[in-house]
């Protein structure tokens, strides 16, 4: 049985310009360009891509989901970041 | 918090219908169940290829070839998103695969029968990939994110497989009497392995409660397997094919077609491995991995020169 285990990567598609690439999977393969060649044979089949980006999964780092509560509590208090906080008279229009 | 308490959230995100997460936290005997299923479901994908494969250089045309080989091509697609699948769940890619060819792991019985005639790969198109199809879209909406993911792409990409398989038959039940009772002989082979690929019956089925009170799975084996029979008799009439089935009958009461009791006794046979193909499958998957492991060691080793000659 072979032991080697090629690194894992996260695929990330622009399916069309404007539009941001959006992750999509993840597949394994020994380097960026055979990563690239993957992703395009398992993820665009029926052109879903016009760019891909393919990050070695180990590069990314994320919150903790523990501490979810307490990193993301600053903006969940702050209810008058957003337009439905403030009143304005019936009339007033455009805004 | 203690066990208890992670276990009533846990149980309320799910009836809340919060997808679960890879890093969330999960009870041990879901992260299991689901190890288990969907690397079933992912070695039932590669392995589906054997028997379609052995048909590309035999197909009668062109256009059916390139069909084929899309297909198949697809399928192993499939395998790949669900093998991504299951390694977010912790368990190695390697061993998943090792898992499948010790004999640990099961895939679909279905792929156990051998694709004989040309009418077999359209009738696997209609039949095992629509009963898989029947499966898979119940299964957009199971609670674990990155699985019901995995489903929402293969869905999309499923539905040409019926119907190309369908169009198919179409042909050979439209040409001569030859091809017509060749399509015949297909649905005789294949009409009861495919229902057979739902699983054990509810009364019999180990997992299902509980994967159903966790939302992984959405429908009972039985309630799947009757949704297909119900979708598929009007298929098989305008076909003009045959059910083998003398008590297949339509049900106005129950607003369903009855059926017979399905042969439990073929169907653990065949998945304890006493199938019609099971050794040369399993063979035809240990062979591709010890044969493919040259590549994947010069692959490797091409990488780490050209990472060598980059930083000198
Ligand atoms: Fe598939
Ligand atoms: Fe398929």
């Amino acid at each position: 049985m072979s032991t080697i285990e090629w690194p894992l990567w996260e695929v990330f598609i622009r399916s069309k310009q404007g539009l941001n690439h959006k992750h999509v999977g993840s597949l394994r393969a020994p380097d960026a360009t055979l990563a690239l060649e993957n992703a395009r044979d398992v993820y665009t089949r029926r052109s879903e891509g016009i760019s891909i980006w393919v990050v070695e999964s180990a590069h990314i780092h994320a919150t903790d989901i523990d501490d979810a509560a307490s990193f993301f509590e600053p903006s969940d208090t702050k209810i008058y970041r957003h337009p439905t906080f403030y009143e304005v008279p019936d009339g007033v229009k455009h805004m | 918090m203690t066990q208890a308490e992670k276990e009533l959230r846990f149980q309320e995100k799910i009836d809340r219908e919060i997808k679960i997460e890879p890093n969330d936290w999960m009870p041990d005997e879901y992260r299991q169940t689901l190890v288990r299923q969907i690397s079933q479901h992912a070695h039932s994908e590669v392995v589906g290829m054997l028997p379609e494969g052995n048909w590309i250089t035999r197909a009668p045309n062109l256009r059916r070839k390139a069909v084929l080989l899309a297909k198949v091509q697809d399928e192993a697609g499939h395998g790949l998103y669900l093998y991504s699948a299951v390694e977010t769940l912790g368990t190695s890619r390697e061993q998943t695969i090792d898992d499948l060819h010790s004999g640990k792991a099961k895939y679909s019985s279905i792929f156990n029968y051998p694709a004989l005639t040309w009418a077999d790969i359209g009738t696997i198109g209609w039949l095992v990939d629509g009963a898989a199809i029947m499966n898979q879209v119940a299964l957009c909406r199971t609670s674990y994110g990155p699985y019901a993911r995995a489903m929402v792409k293969i869905c999309k990409e499923e539905s040409f497989h019926q119907r190309q398989g369908y169009e198919s038959l179409i042909k050979l039940c439209n040409g001569t009497p030859q091809q017509k009772a060749m399509a015949q002989d297909a649905m005789n082979r294949f009409w009861w392995p495919a229902l057979m690929m739902f699983g054990p019956s509810d009364a019999e089925s180990t997992h299902s409660d509980q994967s159903i009170k966790w939302k992984i799975k959405r429908f009972t084996n039985d309630e799947l397997r009757q949704s297909f029979v119900d979708a598929t008799v009007p298929q098989a009439e305008i076909l003009g094919l045959t059910i083998p089935d003398s008590n297949l009958k339509w049900n106005e009461e129950r607003g369903h077609y009855d059926f017979s009791e399905i042969d439990w006794n073929e169907f653990w046979q065949v998945v304890k491995g006493n199938g019609p193909c099971n050794k040369e499958r399993l063979a035809a998957r240990v062979k591709a991995k010890e044969e493919g492991a040259w590549v994947r060691e010069a692959a490797s080793a091409f990488a780490k020169k050209r990472a060598m000659k980059k930083s000198a």
